[in-house]
């Protein structure tokens, strides 16, 4: 296997904008915001910035093909920009494209921008989209909530879970997000819910209720990276952020139509993890990394996420989850700053976004929900269904 | 042979009583139920079902020529016949045609059949009768389908002769433009109609071949019951006990298909060397007579009328019927506005895989697996160009993973959907139809089943595809 990039690439500086219904501005503007932030944490000048890489999703429910939106609403200095899009990995999608740029040595400063502006199509969720391909003629008209609710069902049929305490177990996650993004300024839902509020909200896909689902976002966030040495020359050497592992597992089918996987959690996950342990040189995951964040689009996915990561025994997610050990202050904090369910899910930003908060965690910058000391944290994605997907992982810490 | 009704039947008491604001009256009529299609069933899906139960339930013979009758075919110009073909896997060396016009489509298709010498000719007859809410007809029709082979070998029956006569008494019509018939005087279609024309159709019959009223032990009058079978029955001399009493009161009267649902319900009854004498009636008459053979209780193999009455489940939702028969324009909000324009191009590339439900397995690894693809699903394999074609439409399946959607547009929400498992190691994410919210687990056994799988209101289209139901018991 390759050596990786691990303590190649720095993170010099980040920006996040407020996620929400922000029908106060376009995705423009949203990208500016946290360009702005990230641009003066960084202490740089932006015609400093020699690549940018833009993760969108939805371009055409919002700004459209190509990375020429990101140049135009930047005014960059007319940098080679790279659109990508990987379902709801795209923002990590970005980071790695600006991240292997650096790496590569094929330039020294580069920016990974994600943005999405969902709330402007006036769907409930995410849009649906035209029809007109072979795959339409047979595949099943799902939704979102209804292709991750399946996992519950596998999975309570597989670990002999009654149905009531896995939901009850799900319904924590939910609480929980909730706890934390009460205590995120920047959160698209900032309210605090009960557990019971969760267990009896109207049904959106069975076993998911309301609650166990996250929204639809708008928001943008963003990253300038750099390589260590040139992090120490433009004076950023103080706790300094490098990235330790950047992997990616994309299915190719197997679960699909091959009948070995059993429908109870996400297989390409277990391989990007490994993948990105060894890169980083993790051998005890459990215990070296201080912090997740885990694509919590819906409170199962939450769940089962924290085996395929090896963080919970299999069949063990269900009581570490109801006995505290994901919660702010349990043994590994989990979604720490709302998750998708409440800080809010704009797909091309959300990966970012989760790197945004360990940065700001290794930074000591988070406020009340500021953990002790945090070194070392995770972010995953799962873009697409359980059975067919994109999953994306990502690994920062303190530069050693 | 075989028969299929739709699983619903909704009770003629929820409709009278949906009505009873308005029309009181029609609170006499609230005995019995209506086979009501879902909202993913219209004449080629029934089709499909009977045709299905008919080459199984043989020895999977493959006919020469597929006839479909019926007056609610949902295509006017795309040959519904074909559809059901291709859904049924025959070979393209097939002759085929929709024979429409009438409520004797189905006696004229079996007649053409009959009359085709010794090639086996597959005759289905399917109606989903579309009534206008509040009508009388709304409580008497129901939707329903059966199918019928005919030929030389196997015989259950043998054609003895026929009588047709044509003649031009408008009792209902409907225009090409209109969606509902326009029904006329009861007593006058009887006095005039039913009990002139038939009589004299089976007189003459009966004197082209030298035989008696009372040599006939069977009579099936296609879409009559009731007083005015026995008066016709009378009329014609052959003892009531002779007649069959009909499917208004479990189903309700298919239409054209009724002939065909009565004449397999009589053939599973029949002992050997019975005459049965077949009227269809409708601008005209046509008037068949068959005579039973030796093997004819091999008819009783077959998922016939019987069978198909007894799968029904009761239902009182009328609103939800209105709904399914496009009575009722709901609003399914924003995800039903999405465009679903079909790729007919890709569509006819794919076809065997869609309309067929024909996948792959691989001779190198015997992996099950559809859609069949360059590329073996198994990671274990992958090898290039190692499939032949497998089918999928009468594999057994088994609920892997669920979920019932209220999300995800459905016109009988919630949406179910899920990974099937089937045998060789293959899956396969489907929807999920004829089950209720709360019925699916986990291991649930399945059966394939051809239905409406989209619906593009903005062209005037819909697609088929195959669903997973519940297997039958």
């Amino acid at each position: 296997m390759a050596s990786g990039i691990k303590d190649k690439v720095a993170i010099i500086g980040m920006g996040c904008s407020r996620f929400g219904e922000r029908w106060d501005c376009g995705a423009e503007h949203l990208m500016l915001e946290a360009f702005d932030e990230c641009l003066a944490d960084a202490g740089i000048e932006k015609a400093q910035i020699e690549a940018a890489w833009l993760g969108l999703c939805y371009q055409e429910q919002s700004l459209g093909k190509s990375s020429i939106s990101l140049s135009q609403s930047l005014r960059l200095p007319n940098v080679p920009v790279t659109r990508v899009e990987n379902l709801c990995a795209t923002g990590t999608e970005a980071l790695r494209g600006a991240a292997y740029a650096v790496a590569s040595g094929a330039c020294d400063i580069a920016l990974a921008m994600g943005v999405e502006k969902l709330k402007d199509t006036g769907f409930g969720g995410l849009p649906a989209r035209t029809m007109g391909t072979f795959e339409d003629l047979w595949f099943p008209g799902v939704s979102a909530p209804g292709s991750f609710a399946q996992l519950a069902s596998a999975y309570a049929h597989k670990h002999n879970i009654p149905m009531d305490q896995l939901r009850e177990a799900m319904a924590h996650v939910s609480w929980k997000s909730h706890e934390n993004g009460a205590l995120n300024p920047k959160a698209h839902l900032k309210n605090r819910i009960t557990k019971e509020k969760v267990l009896n909200a109207p049904m959106i896909s069975y076993p998911l209720g309301l609650f166990d689902c996250c929204g639809v976002s708008d928001g943008a966030a963003c990253a300038i990276v750099t390589t260590p040495e040139m992090a120490k020359k433009i004076g950023r050497a103080a706790n300094l952020v490098s990235i330790k592992a950047l992997q990616l597992a994309v299915s190719n089918g197997a679960e699909m139509f091959y009948d070995e996987w059993d429908g109870s959690h996400a297989m390409t996950a277990e391989l990007a993890s490994k993948r990105a342990y060894s890169e980083a040189g993790i051998t005890d995951p459990k215990r070296q990394l201080d912090m997740v964040e885990v694509h919590d689009c819906f409170s199962i996915t939450e769940l089962v996420t924290m085996e395929d990561l090896g963080l919970s025994a299999p069949g063990q997610a269900c009581q570490d989850i109801t006995a505290g050990v994901y919660d702010r202050d349990g043994a590994l904090p989990c979604n720490v700053d709302g998750g998708l369910k409440c800080f809010g899910h704009p797909l091309g930003a959300t990966g970012l976004r989760m790197v945004y908060e360990i940065y700001q965690q290794l930074h000591g910058r988070t406020g009340e929900r500021q953990l002790d000391d945090p070194t070392l944290g995770l972010t995953h994605n799962l873009g697409g269904f359980p059975n067919r997907n994109v999953c994306s992982i990502s690994i920062v810490g303190l530069y050693e | 042979m075989g028969a299929y009704a739709p699983r619903r039947r909704l009770l003629r008491s929820a409709i009278a009583t949906a009505h009873a604001w308005a029309k009181p009256g029609l609170k006499g009529l609230g005995k019995g139920s209506r086979a009501i299609c879902s909202h993913d069933e219209d004449v080629i899906t029934m089709a499909v079902a009977a045709a299905r139960v008919c080459l199984g339930g043989g020895d999977n013979r493959s006919p020469d020529r597929l006839l479909l009758a019926s007056t609610s075919l949902p295509f006017a110009d795309r040959q519904n016949a074909t559809v059901v073909g291709e859904a049924l896997n025959l070979a393209e060396d097939l002759q085929t045609a929709d024979i429409s016009g009438s409520q004797r489509a189905a006696t004229s298709a079996l007649l053409l059949g009959l009359q085709h010498g010794g090639a086996e000719c597959m005759v289905v007859g399917a109606e989903k009768c579309l009534t206008r809410a509040g009508s009388v007809e709304e409580f008497t029709v129901g939707d329903a389908a059966a199918a019928l082979t005919t030929g030389e070998d196997q015989q259950l029956a043998r054609f003895i002769g026929s009588h047709s006569i044509s003649r031009d008494m408008v009792d209902h019509y409907r225009t090409a433009q209109s969606d509902y018939n326009y029904a006329l005087e009861e007593r006058w279609i009887r006095d005039c109609g039913l009990m002139e024309i038939i009589p004299e159709t089976v007189a003459a019959l009966l004197t082209k071949l030298h035989m008696l009223p009372e040599q006939i032990d069977r009579l099936l009058i296609a879409g009559v019951d009731g007083r005015p079978a026995a008066q016709i029955a009378a009329r014609c001399s052959i003892d009531k006990m002779a007649l069959h009493e009909g499917l208004k009161a479990p189903i309700g009267h298919a239409g054209s298909a009724d002939a065909l649902l009565l004449l397999v319900d009589a053939l599973q009854a029949a002992e050997p060397d019975q005459h049965i004498l077949l009227v269809g009636f409708g601008q005209g008459c046509d008037a068949l007579l068959f005579q039973t053979t030796d093997i004819v209780h091999r008819a009783r193999e077959s998922h016939g009328v019987a069978a198909a009455i007894a799968a029904g489940v009761d239902d009182t939702n009328y609103l939800r019927y209105l709904s399914f028969a496009g009575l009722v324009d709901i609003d399914w909000g924003m995800r039903a506005e999405r465009d679903n324009r079909t790729s007919q191009a890709a569509f006819y590339r794919g076809r065997r895989a869609i309309t067929g439900f024909v996948g792959g397995l691989c001779r190198d690894c015997g992996v099950a697996q559809f859609p069949k693809t360059a590329l073996c699903v198994n990671p274990n394999c992958g090898k290039q160009d190692t499939q032949d074609d497998e089918m999928f439409a009468n594999k057994a399946g088994q609920v892997k993973s669920f979920t019932e959607d209220w999300l995800a547009l459905s016109l009988n929400p919630p949406l179910m959907y899920g990974s099937v498992r089937f045998d060789r190691q293959s899956t396969l994410m489907m929807e999920f139809t004829d089950f209720d919210p709360g019925e699916l687990s986990i291991g649930s056994k399945l059966q394939m089943v051809f239905r409406i799988k989209d619906f593009d209101p903005l062209r005037g289209y819909h697609r088929y595809f195959w669903k997973a139901a519940p297997a039958a018991e």
